[in-house]
């Protein structure tokens, strides 16, 4: 207000100052809509995140297949009856059931002669589909000899074509799926023999190289053996260094460098902790490779501080007056801790280490680091199996240069997010339903 | 890369065989604990009053003392037992075996090794077969001697307490001291995950930069850790300048924070100053959720959306923008830092005394003077240590840039290009098969030595910074 003599009194009605006046306002306004336009930018990068990959991630639950006649002649597989239970699976298992396909697509198609197509048309079948042939006629021998109608998996491209990720008004050279496919497909389509399906395999099966058959169950089962690890050493670690920490350290340079180093710990890069591990888990105690256990310790060392000082916020707030009460009526420190104001404080406790958890489920990086990238087909049976885990099975997927393996990886990350979304909405509703305010 | 699991058929039963002697020992302190109870019952004919401890006290004595001791017999089988046998495997093997593999002992344990874990099918050689042979025997033979160590011991543990167990004996004290100890052990375990990551980083890096010199390592404009397969190839020593790995970092860290530092702060602001009490209810955890999405998954976004866009923009405005650039790594790390930015900087705003805010107020200021002239100054130290875990938060993070940024070392402060970052390097380095104690991936424990000590500084300058802060107005 300088520019205002000074030794008058303010006109506040003067233009000048109801221009100011103005001009303050606009500013606040200004202020206070660029504040807004933060959150909503904030808002508007999470639903299109989100959106993204939902809108590609439901193309991954359903796959195509095509009904095909398929004759189960006894010239290929063999007469059950003649070569009793034993032998006929013994057969059946060495059979070519590529055979069976090219049996019924001579049928289908007559017109195509030339064994470059015949392989062609072959190939608009998933390799999966042989193993599908394969457990019809095991778990029924009786087809042998009949003709029976098949829903066949099809190959990743024929699905990509029907979902119409694959523009099929390119010129021919510049797609995957050739004009001849195309043609055969319709003819499929005008017979209703095309359909799309929910598709189970996708949540029972391990990884695989066709998109069409890989699926989650193993990085899945990988996830929960890895969170079991680090549950049963983080868990009880933390809590019991939370205890130490608020109900028995005394006031002196190693409580001090202790809690300093916890807060530290929290920010190390977890990529870091995946250098602890590979260096001391797998370098120096000769753990195996790509195992649970190893992750499990890896993670668990990183979840450490998060269950820390969750529990310690937990027991602190548990009130003196409790404890003073139990040491009134004749109870040791001990007895304290473990009879009144651990119960009190497991709920904070609970869900400080299912934020952990969630957030070591949806680490990548130190799993990384100690060799849990491997392509692993098979379904880990305990924690020092190799596997790998849902987070990583995403970063995998990502790499794939298939069109198909796109919308699996936007799958696979929506059950990741269910699980995390599941794990944090435990956690709200225990905090809300035990929390106590005293 | 691993196409089918190897026929672990015997790893599995010794494997069993480990965690049959854990459930033995656990069996083992359950039986310790009802008998160890039951006598210290029966000494006093079933009159708990004149007992010194609770009964169920005894029992706990008694099967720690079982316990403890037979864990510890496992535990040390554990650790040294493969280390102790496979020592003993190779003073047993015949000369022969021995002149072949001359110098290269590490070639032959690991053939033997395989020998071991994948069944003899694949092995050619006899005398390692005859070694792997050799080998399944004594570990048979070890983990029998070893489980019978445990029990042993477990049961002479377990006598001991028996014996022990008398009326006036002070069983709830002794066993609430090895409480205590078990307490103060878990603690230690924090500090010697700090101590295990700065040794075994240290350790390594010594032993690169004994190869490479530290100022190489500094101060070197080029990154070729390519170290060729024989001394006299071009390029056999691979040079390890880490210069421009520290500039991609620092130029998508810059990106990150130049869209995580106004809107995290601008949100902070609202949330705090404008917003009602629902919508802060609503957009609070919202903008939290950003936080928990997975890095790979924004690493996901960034490369298969962002990316593209930003090229795709780019050719119609006439730049080349690479389609792996920094722009789209440090814009994707950007989103997911801001709910770093703005919860943090929430906080130091709320901090602020109320006075401050209302005397300002009272003196005719708008909100936005009064955030901007008082709010922001008095919060200044907060927010600026919120913004300094920010950075050390993007500095750390692999995954968006691992599949967003490239593996190409580049020298640029052109965001369009495509960069390469540390963390990149890192898993780039320890991820292939290569020779543990190469100096390609002994060049990845440096790299994560500097990383560490770079997030740490800012780690403690800004716990540094916000705690003088909070001094000042408590």
């Amino acid at each position: 207000m300088s520019e205002l003599p000074m030794n008058r009194p303010t006109n506040w009605q003067s233009p000048e100052i109801a221009l100011r006046t103005k001009r303050r306002y606009r500013k606040e306004k200004i202020f206070h809509a660029l504040g807004f336009s933060a959150v909503v930018i904030a808002g508007f990068f999470l639903v299109s995140l989100l959106g993204k990959i939902i809108s590609d991630g439901s193309e991954g639950f359903i796959q195509t297949s095509i009904d095909v006649d398929i004759p189960f002649s006894s010239s290929i597989l063999g007469d059950p009856r003649e070569l009793g239970a034993a032998e006929f699976e013994k057969q059946i298992r060495q059979v070519n059931m590529l055979l069976l396909i090219q049996g019924a697509m001579n049928d289908y198609f007559p017109e195509v002669t030339k064994r470059k197509e015949k392989r062609q048309i072959l190939r608009m079948f998933s390799t999966g589909a042989r193993e599908q042939l394969r457990n019809i006629i095991l778990s029924n021998p009786a087809v042998v000899g009949s003709t029976q109608r098949v829903r066949l998996l099809a190959s990743d491209d024929i699905d990509q074509v029907i979902k119409g990720n694959i523009d099929i008004s390119l010129p021919e050279n510049n797609r995957k799926v050739k004009d001849v496919e195309i043609a055969w497909l319709t003819k499929f389509e005008t017979e209703d023999r095309v359909s799309r399906n929910f598709h189970t395999r996708f949540f029972t099966s391990g990884d695989s190289r066709e998109p069409e058959l890989a699926g989650i169950w193993g990085a899945t089962v990988g996830s929960a053996l890895t969170l079991l690890v680090t549950l049963t050493i983080a868990f009880p670690v933390g809590v019991l260094t939370a205890i130490y920490l608020e109900e028995f350290a005394p006031k002196n340079r190693f409580t001090d460098i202790l809690e300093i180093n916890i807060n530290n710990l929290a920010a190390v890069p977890s990529i870091v902790f995946g250098l602890l591990g590979l260096a001391v888990f797998l370098g120096v105690m000769n753990l195996p490779r790509s195992a649970p256990l190893v992750g499990g310790l890896t993670l668990a060392l990183m979840t450490l501080p998060t269950i820390i000082i969750a529990s310690r916020a937990a027991i602190k707030a548990v009130p003196p007056s409790i404890r003073d009460a139990a040491r009134g009526l004749g109870a040791s420190p001990m007895q304290v801790v473990f009879h009144h104001v651990l119960p009190l404080a497991m709920p904070g406790i609970l869900t400080g280490t299912i934020i952990g958890m969630a957030q070591a489920l949806g680490e990548t990086a130190p799993l990384l680091m100690i060799g849990m990238v491997a392509f692993i087909v098979d379904i880990p049976g305990s924690v020092t199996d190799a596997a790998t885990a849902l987070p990583v099975q995403i970063f995998l997927w990502a790499d794939s240069p298939e069109r198909a393996f796109t919308e699996k990886t936007s799958a696979a990350i929506m059950v990741l997010l269910a699980f995390l979304i599941t794990m944090n909405g435990v956690a709200i509703w225990l905090r809300q339903k035990f929390e106590r305010q005293w | 890369m691993l196409d089918n699991k190897p026929p672990t058929t015997k790893l599995n039963r010794i494997h069993m065989t480990s965690s049959t002697i854990f459930v033995t020992i656990a069996v083992l302190a359950l039986l310790a604990f009802a008998m160890v109870r039951q006598t210290a019952l029966s000494r006093v004919d079933g009159d708990t009053t004149k007992l010194h401890s609770l009964p169920r006290h005894y029992g706990y004595f008694g099967a720690s003392w079982a316990l403890l001791p037979a864990l510890l017999v496992f535990v040390v089988w554990i650790i040294f037992g493969k280390h102790i046998i496979e020592n003993l495997m190779i003073s047993g093997l015949s000369p022969d075996v021995t002149l072949e593999f001359k110098d290269q002992t590490a070639l032959l344990i690991n053939r033997i090794r395989l020998a071991v874990e994948n069944g003899v099918s694949r092995e050619t050689n006899p005398d390692i077969i005859a070694a792997a042979n050799h080998f399944n025997a004594l570990y048979t033979k070890g983990l029998w001697a070893s489980f019978i160590l445990a029990v042993s011991v477990g049961l002479l543990g377990f006598n001991h307490a028996s014996r022990r167990a008398q009326p006036d004996y002070r069983a709830r004290n002794k066993f609430e001291t090895l409480l205590s100890v078990f307490l103060v052990a878990s603690s230690a375990i924090a500090i010697i995950t700090t101590l295990g990551i700065v040794a075994s980083l240290l350790f390594e890096s010594l032993r690169f930069f004994s190869e490479v010199p530290l100022d190489d390592f500094l101060f070197g404009l080029k990154w070729s850790p390519q170290t060729a397969l024989r001394a006299d190839q071009v390029g056999s020593s691979g040079s390890f300048g880490a210069v421009p790995l520290f500039a991609g970092t620092l130029l998508i860290s810059v990106l990150a924070m130049l869209v995580a530092g106004p809107i995290g702060l601008f949100a902070a602001i609202y949330l705090t100053q404008y917003a009602s009490g629902r919508m802060r209810k609503v957009a609070k955890p919202l903008l939290e959720v950003l936080a928990g999405v997975p890095t790979v998954v924004y690493g996901f976004f960034a490369a298969l959306t962002i990316a593209p866009l930003f090229r795709d923009t780019g050719e119609m405005l006439g730049l080349n923008i690479a389609s792996e650039s920094a722009l789209a790594a440090g814009f994707v790390m950007g989103i997911m830092i801001i709910p770093f930015v703005s919860s943090l900087s929430d906080d130091a705003l709320t901090a602020v005394p109320k006075s401050l805010k209302d005397g300002s107020l009272a003196l005719g200021a708008t909100k936005s003077e009064t955030i901007i002239k008082v709010l922001l100054p008095a919060a200044l130290p907060g927010i600026v240590g919120a913004f300094l875990l920010a950075v050390s938060r993007a500095i750390g993070e692999t995954m968006i840039v691992m599949m967003a940024a490239g593996m190409q070392p580049n020298l640029t402060a052109n965001p369009f290009e495509a960069v390469t970052t540390v963390t990149v390097q890192i898993v780039a380095l320890l991820t292939g098969d290569q020779e543990f104690d190469s100096s390609k991936t002994l060049s990845a424990f440096a790299l994560g030595l500097t990383l560490f000590v770079i997030t740490m500084g800012l780690n403690i300058l800004a716990q540094r910074i916000v705690r003088k802060y909070r001094e000042a107005y408590e």
